[in-house]
């Protein structure tokens, strides 16, 4: 039996999944109201990997996660109006409206983008892990994705490329067991998608409970310390469940209600407050939390909703360097 | 002055960057211990060691998506891929990741990096190492596209790439390797953006990039000397930015465009090219614009097919005295 985490820890992490449920439900409703445009892909149910990774991190680590990154944006700090003004195309969101739900980035958290071409990001989150090596920094890069993205090619040249210059990155599957709308398990030649990969290029296999957000805490700090080490990546495959489609167009009918219910059952919130209420916490500790959190994304989403679209001129910004988009003399 | 090839100018531009700056990194395939297929990073292993010019595996999605990450977090990397061709095997992070990132981060990131490569025909390889893709790099918001046609050129607009804080496809041609030319001592730079007059001449413009450059510049020697024609050559060395002043300058002056061009007809560089010369100096011009491009094929692989298709100073000259009209102005003559 392992140690339980010491009081504030466990706290800290229940606080973070509490927001990240409610900011991500509240973008839900938001998008009922025909105010969040484009696509949304939530990751209501896979709260526990970004909470329990973001957590183990220090504040000058690098991020990178897929275009399902509102819980990994929100849980390295980025601010709640940001994120909900940024997915309703507000002045006041993260990208001030030019990226959208699929590109939250803010790098003064250390949260280095949402990546919405499958695998992209895991070169790049060895690219910047690569930077810490040259410069003995002992930062480490983390790369979030899913389980369809074993299948694509960044993912094997980044892993292979990674463990021969043993890079400070952790690379972590959130397998939630579909790739969009199709089985995992109906299109990959093994059984767990990353882990059983590993060995390929010389990696251990780990596969955890991506729901218990514990395990998900406690396997990244020694996933960061075995990087900080120097004894590069690690590869970790966390088992979850999104409760939604794949995105918003999604009623996700694919799936077999049973497993639906069974995994409903496993809801990483509802695992972590039982398990703390079993530990002596009291009920009203845990209820003072999920009222501040509620307070807080409800002021955050009024903030989002008066924020005025953003001026025109921005989308003639930022090209290059200089602040410009110009071309030609 | 020193005499330098365009394959040695290669290393002594990274050599001159990374002696200067140390978050200056080279990687690629094949580059550090064998110094590049075709040579041209000779020595930088030795002089500057395998933790900053690093042996990559054959993975191009790797190699630049690894340099993207290291441009975003402070490294200045220089990737090699291989052959132009390739680029297609990692197009995502050349068309979507590389030069997006920035714009759709709202200004979060700068992308500091270079990405070189072996442009262009002239070596036989066929249709998947041959090609000149410029124009592929100049469809992109967000990318700088630069070739040089000459070692000097080379030497110190690859030091400038370098420099630059915002992402650049530097175009090597395989074809002007060995070619040697005077190189400017000590440390050198020429600034991104800035096309160069390599002849003054009253009748024509031509307007060329690369080994075209030195086709075109044949070709208006046999123009003058052969059909009294004089033609200003004007090297764009950088598609972009793009230097449309001396651009139309030239053609104001002259009258008469034509452009030379290696890439396959269609959406080549100089439909661009003659899209803003039409715009904006039609009232100079005295004939039709023309293009004088690889034919809309791909490349074929024997010696007497490829030149057949590639404009050589023989088709240069032959399109320009049916195209350049002389006798409808007061020039006369032909």
């Amino acid at each position: 039996m392992k140690d339980d985490l010491p009081k504030p820890t466990q706290l800290a992490l229940y606080k973070m999944l509490v927001e990240l449920r409610l900011t991500e439900k509240r973008a839900y409703d938001l998008f009922l109201q025909n105010l969040v445009k484009g696509t949304s892909h939530l990751g209501l149910g896979q709260e526990a990997v970004a909470a329990g990774f973001a957590l183990a991190m220090n504040k000058d680590d690098y991020s990178f996660c897929t275009y399902r990154g509102h819980n990994h944006t929100l849980a390295r700090g980025a601010s709640m109006a940001a994120v909900l003004g940024e997915l309703m195309g507000r002045e006041c969101g993260l990208l001030a409206g030019k990226g959208g739900s699929m590109h939250l980035t803010s790098v003064e958290h250390g949260a280095m983008g949402s990546y919405a071409i499958i695998g992209a990001h895991i070169p790049v989150a060895a690219g910047a892990a690569w930077t810490a090596q040259y410069r003995g920094t002992g930062q480490v890069a983390v790369a979030f994705f899913g389980d369809g993205t074993t299948n694509i090619g960044a993912f094997h040249e980044a892993l292979n490329l990674a463990a021969v210059w043993k890079l400070p990155v952790v690379f972590v599957c959130e397998n939630n067991l579909y790739m969009e709308y199709t089985p995992i398990h109906s299109v990959t030649a093994v059984k767990n998608p990353a882990a059983d990969r590993a060995a390929a290029y010389g990696l251990e296999s780990i596969i955890i409970d991506g729901n218990d957000v514990d395990e998900v805490y406690r396997t990244a700090r020694q996933a960061f310390a075995k990087a900080r080490a120097g004894d590069g990546p690690s590869l970790v495959e966390c088992k979850t469940y999104r409760h939604s489609g794949h995105s918003r167009a999604d009623p996700a009918h694919y799936r077999p209600a049973e497993e639906v219910k069974e995994w409903l059952t496993r809801d990483p919130v509802t695992l972590y407050r039982t398990r703390l209420t079993g530990l002596g916490i009291a009920a009203s500790v845990l209820d003072a939390i999920d009222a501040e959190a509620l307070k807080a994304v409800n002021e955050a989403t009024e903030i989002a909703k008066a924020s005025p679209p953003p001026a025109i001129e921005l989308a003639y910004r930022d090209v290059w360097a200089n602040g410009g988009t110009e071309w030609r003399n | 002055m020193a005499e330098l090839s365009y394959r040695d100018a290669v290393a002594a531009a990274i050599a001159q960057e990374m002696e200067r700056d140390e978050s200056v990194v080279f990687l690629g395939e094949d580059i550090a211990a064998a110094g590049g297929v075709f040579k041209t990073t000779v020595g930088l292993l030795e002089r500057f060691g395998p933790r900053r010019v690093r042996d990559t595996p054959i993975s191009e999605l790797a190699i630049l998506g690894v340099t993207m990450g290291a441009a975003m977090t402070g490294l200045r990397p220089i990737a090699e891929i291989m052959f132009s061709d390739f680029l297609a095997c990692c197009w995502d992070y050349v068309a979507n990741e590389i030069p997006k990132t920035r714009y759709m981060t709202n200004g979060q990131f700068a992308m500091p990096l270079v990405i070189r490569t072996a442009n262009g025909s002239g070596s036989r390889f066929g249709a998947q190492h041959s090609q000149s893709v410029e124009n592929w790099a100049m469809a992109i918001p967000g990318l700088k596209v630069v070739a040089p046609s000459t070692p000097a050129d080379l030497k110190g607009l690859l030091a400038a790439a370098i420099r630059d804080p915002d992402p650049v496809i530097f175009f090597e041609h395989k074809a002007l390797y060995a070619l040697k030319g005077e190189v400017p001592d000590g440390e050198h730079v020429e600034p991104l953006g800035k096309a160069k007059v390599l002849r003054e001449g009253s009748d024509i413009t031509i307007v060329a990039l690369a080994a075209m450059v030195h086709r075109a510049l044949q070709a208006a020697d046999v123009l003058q000397k052969e059909h009294g024609i004089s033609a200003t050559v004007v090297d764009l060395r950088s598609l972009v930015p793009l230097d449309t002043q001396t651009l139309l300058a030239a053609v104001s002056k002259t009258g008469r465009l034509f452009t030379v061009e290696e890439n396959p007809r269609l959406c080549g560089w100089g439909a661009e090219i003659a899209s803003i010369a039409a715009e904006e100096c039609f009232h100079d011009l005295d004939t039709p614009i023309v293009r004088i491009t690889t034919p809309h094929i791909p490349l074929p692989a024997a010696d007497q097919l490829e030149d057949a298709v590639v404009p050589s100073v023989e088709r240069i000259v032959n399109t320009i005295r049916k195209f350049a009209d002389f006798k409808s102005t007061a020039l006369g003559g032909l």
